[in-house]
């Protein structure tokens, strides 16, 4: 079959890539782009460790096909530090020990920017709904929940 | 000289992992990660039958199709005899090991591979596959284990005749074999008895669920040398293991251990690893194989099912004075459940004088059982932790006073044989009765529960490589896979015991050819045992910078002391020289003597058993079933914590597991022997919104056999959950469930029955 042409942007630079019809985006990102921070966790989108921002949505990039991201914008865990400078997100999952083996951390890190960017000022419970789609075996989530919930308060404050 | 000093530095802190970086940003390389020029993707057949025998495999057409470069069976295997070897807390015979990496002759569980292939693109290897033929005679099954027992059950090895029974039987069995331990006269005990509760129990198979799939890389030379890329508690029993399937020389085969995305006991065997080994040598290509999450729930881990029943007997003024239990422990296809372990720790944490235990290692047609968390011990003290509790609520006795009444102290025998050394069962008990969550009010269709639990705790063998860098920074290597900071708790020991800042210790993971034998990351191991390794290196290295700075200054090596990271004089006798900052002499190191390196090789004694109380609350809805975990305290004595926030983490994860294995996960299994929940939407592992904040409170009385005082932490969380939620649910609702998981339809039911 023949592969398709797709033209994107991936972490703000301008990419292409040819990929199958079948092929999903996060065998795109890992296989053809050699971008193997999303990771996959059960290819059904129930665990969240391959998610990304797609459009300005949080997505499971192995429920999505490497040829939407035709014209679209893709934002993964690589493009999430700035230069030399970690997210507040990454500085605070480093202080807060928010991670312990580290697979889930990328999808934890993306899905917790995709809600503070929505929703500066989230609650426990707001936090703990919206990461629900986001699997970790080992920290029991307290760790990931503070973290995030200390990040917000943290730019909330540097807004302020 | 002494360079422990009393007042710690960095012992107990929580400073950023050395390997923090790289996983915040996606840059960490887990088992799936690596790629190799010229790589194929290798693919697994799975047996869709619970039982069958293997008629014949036909790979030709597969072989024919463009683009296949190998394709596997077991006939690619040398045939094993039956060996046993240690492997964790458990034990493996090369020849199950081999018929569970591919069937040979019989299939014995959905998802048994029966073949592989290894092809230039996922789509061919998926074609590949499709094209193999096994002619299957399907076999009777059974699930169960205690209709595994049944003296009609389908026998699924038929030379298996049940050892631990006199004279041996002449039948084959599903029984593997059976386990007695006892103390005592438990019938002199019952009949000193006030009260006697006894009660049956199940508990359901549970996976270890780690996010990270089985992942391999494999790269065979031309010469007979291969190269190992793979996520493993322990690389070094995958070289043993698979250089003995393999019929290589171990030092033939160069395991790295990948990053690894969670294990908890269920990556210290090999699935794939062997399997792509064997691909790669037959096509010449490195090849890379990845589980599916599906591939994960049908043919790896999970912890053993069972069925229990214990009595226990008390006086009236709650001492225990007999504890009887019969565990019966599914193994999977294969003998080797946790079942030994499973019977030495049911009764461990009390003192009673009479206790007896029966256990069964019992064969059923599912996956082979893998470690998992304190493997076998939170089946027994479930069952244990619950029938205390309904003996307290009888006699009304605070179910944390009558655990002191009976907890095990310095000095008291086990059931299961040693004496306890110094250990923190009461403290743990203490801290939980003081804890203003003990206390708290609750409200309607709410209850309270607490449990206990115990693990062994190892130590074993492991090695420690330390190199003092030309700028006095230390490259710290360990044989120990890093599953959950460990590298940042061998850099605070490193750091403290030399007396430097953590942020100059890189810690690695050594690959087995660049670092000694070191047994698996498992066992609450590593900060012990590794750790004494380290700390050991770490005096060493000392030693040999005051000798270097005693050249420098031209003095003896006895008028240098050791302190703050720095070499200086003993005493105004010695002279007068400014101190030498580990860097300055570091500098010198060239002219001094040569480079300055550690390495220490020992086989860690002396590990420290570890307890833990939990204090549970729950809200049962009377409509729906559903159990809601309101709030958590995890109480535990872990000797001394290291990283203080990792040791928290451990507690809170081994928590949130014990809670979905009461309240979630289970196996479903249909008529014909298939699992029907193979992954994370049905096989329902705890999520965020399913869990309140876990509050974790460190008790810490010293492992007098370690340095620091380590105990080790990972195990025993994951003991008590299941009994501290069962007994907060019989406190809300007055119903003492038996059958895990205590899931929304089995509570429903439970209230309708009692009401």
């Amino acid at each position: 079959m023949a592969k398709i042409h797709v033209t994107t942007t991936i972490n703000g630079e301008p990419t292409e890539f040819l990929c199958e019809p079948q092929q999903t985006l996060l065998d795109v990102l890992r296989d053809e782009l050699r971008l193997t921070g999303s990771k996959e966790g059960c290819g059904t989108g129930d665990c969240g460790a391959c998610s990304v921002i797609l459009d300005g949505r949080l997505v499971c990039s192995c429920l999505a096909l490497g040829a939407e991201a035709e014209g679209q914008e893709v934002e993964t865990i690589e493009g999430m530090a700035d230069g030399d400078n970690f997210h507040p997100l990454q500085q605070k999952f480093l202080e807060g020990a928010a991670l312990q083996c580290g697979i889930c951390t990328p999808g934890f890190l993306i899905a917790a920017k995709s809600l503070l960017e929505r929703n500066p000022d989230p609650s426990e419970t707001e936090v703990r709904y919206w990461l629900a789609g986001n699997l970790c075996r080992c920290t029991g989530y307290d760790k990931i929940i503070r973290a995030v919930l200390e990040c917000a308060a943290d730019m909330r404050g540097n807004q302020a | 000289m002494t360079s422990v000093t009393t007042e710690l530095k960095w012992v107990g802190k929580s400073p950023i992992r050395p390997d923090g970086a790289d996983k915040v940003t996606g840059r960490a390389k887990f088992g799936a990660d690596l790629m190799l020029p010229g790589m194929l993707v290798g693919k697994v057949l799975r047996s869709p039958h619970a039982h069958a025998a293997i008629k014949s495999i036909d790979t030709t057409k597969a072989e024919a199709l463009p683009g296949v470069k190998a394709v596997m069976t077991a006939a690619d295997i040398e045939p094993m005899s039956s060996e046993w070897v240690p492997a964790g807390e458990l034990q493996l015979n090369y020849r199950d090991l081999s018929n569970n990496i591919m069937a040979s002759g019989k299939v014995l569980y959905d998802g048994h591979a029966v073949a592989a292939v290894a092809a230039t693109s996922a789509a061919i290897a998926d074609a590949a596959l499709q094209l193999i033929v096994v002619d299957y005679e399907v076999l009777p099954h059974v699930i169960d284990v205690e209709e595994a027992m049944e003296p009609d059950a389908p026998i699924l090895h038929d030379d298996m005749f049940t050892q631990g029974v006199t004279p041996t039987p002449d039948k084959p069995s599903n029984v593997f074999k059976e386990v007695d331990i006892a103390v005592g006269d438990v019938d002199a005990g019952f009949a000193k008895a006030d009260l006697i509760i006894e009660r049956s129990f199940k508990t359901a198979p549970v996976h270890q669920g780690y996010l990270e799939p089985h992942a391999a890389v494999a790269s065979f030379a031309e010469d007979g040398q291969a190269e190992l890329w793979c996520c493993t508690q322990g690389h070094f029993s995958v070289r043993a293991y698979c250089a003995k399937l393999l019929g290589m020389d171990i030092s033939d085969l160069r395991v790295t251990a990948s990053e690894i995305g969670g294990g908890f006991g269920g990556k210290t065997t090999v699935y794939l690893e062997p399997v792509a080994l064997l691909l790669s040598r037959k096509s010449g290509r490195p090849v890379r194989a990845v589980m599916t999450r599906e591939d994960v729930f049908r043919a790896s881990g999970p912890t053993s099912g069972a069925a229990t029943w214990v009595k226990v007997g008390v006086t009236k003024d709650g001492k225990i004075v007999a504890g009887q239990a019969v565990l019966k422990y599914q193994a999977g296809a294969f003998a080797g459940s946790p079942i030994q372990p499973g019977c030495m720790c049911a009764f461990a944490p009390y003192d009673i004088e009479n206790v007896k235990v029966k256990g069964y290692d019992v064969v059923t047609n599912r996956p082979k059982v893998a470690a998992y968390r304190a493997p076998g011990a939170p089946i027994s003290e479930h069952a244990v932790e619950s029938v205390l509790d309904e003996i307290s609520k009888k006699l009304g006795i605070d179910p944390l006073e009558l655990r002191e009444r009976n907890a095990a102290k310095e000095g008291t025998n086990a059931a299961y044989g040693p004496k306890f050394g110094v250990i923190g069962f009461a403290d743990t008990l203490a801290a939980a009765k003081a804890h203003p969550h003990y206390s708290a009010p609750l409200g309607p269709n709410q209850g309270r529960g607490v449990a206990s639990g115990f693990w062994f705790n190892i130590g074993g063998e492991s090695c420690a490589t330390l190199n003092v860098a030309e700028d006095g920074t230390l490259v710290l290597a360990t044989g120990s896979p890093d599953i959950g900071g460990s590298r940042a708790s061998m850099a605070i020991m490193a750091a403290e015991t030399i007396g430097m800042d953590v942020a100059d210790v890189r810690t690695i993971v050594a690959d087995t050819a660049s670092i000694g034998y070191t047994f698996l990351t498992g066992g609450s191991r590593v900060t012990f045992a590794t750790g004494m390794a380290v700390i050991e290196a770490s005096k060493q290295v000392t030693e040999t910078l005051r000798e270097r700075a005693a050249k420098i200054w031209d003095i003896s090596v006895d008028a240098v002391v050791w302190e703050d990271g720095h070499a200086k004089p003993a005493g105004a006798n010695a002279g007068e020289f400014e101190p030498l900052s580990l860097g300055e002499i570091a500098a010198q190191a060239g002219k001094t003597g040569g480079p300055i390196s550690a390495n220490v090789a020992l086989n860690a004694e002396g590990a420290g058993p570890g307890f833990g109380t939990h204090i549970c609350d729950v809200e049962v809805d009377r409509e729906t079933g559903a159990v809601k975990v309101l709030r958590y305290t995890a109480v535990q004595d872990c000797g001394k914590a290291i990283h203080k926030a990792y040791v928290e983490g451990q507690i809170q994860g081994g928590a949130a597991q014990g809670i979905g294995w009461a309240l979630n996960e289970e196996y479903i299994y249909n008529k014909e022997g298939r699992l029907d929940n193979a992954g994370f939407l049905d096989y329902r592992i705890p999520v965020a919104s399913d869990l309140p904040m876990i509050d974790t409170v460190i008790v810490e009385v010293a492992n007098p056999n370690h340095p620091y005082g380590v105990r080790g932490v990972g195990e025993v969380p994951i003991i008590p959950p299941m009994a501290a939620v069962a007994n907060a649910i019989d406190s809300a609702i007055g119903i003492r469930m038996t059958e895990l998981p205590m899931s929304p339809p089995k509570v429903l039911a439970a209230l309708d029955n009692g009401s």
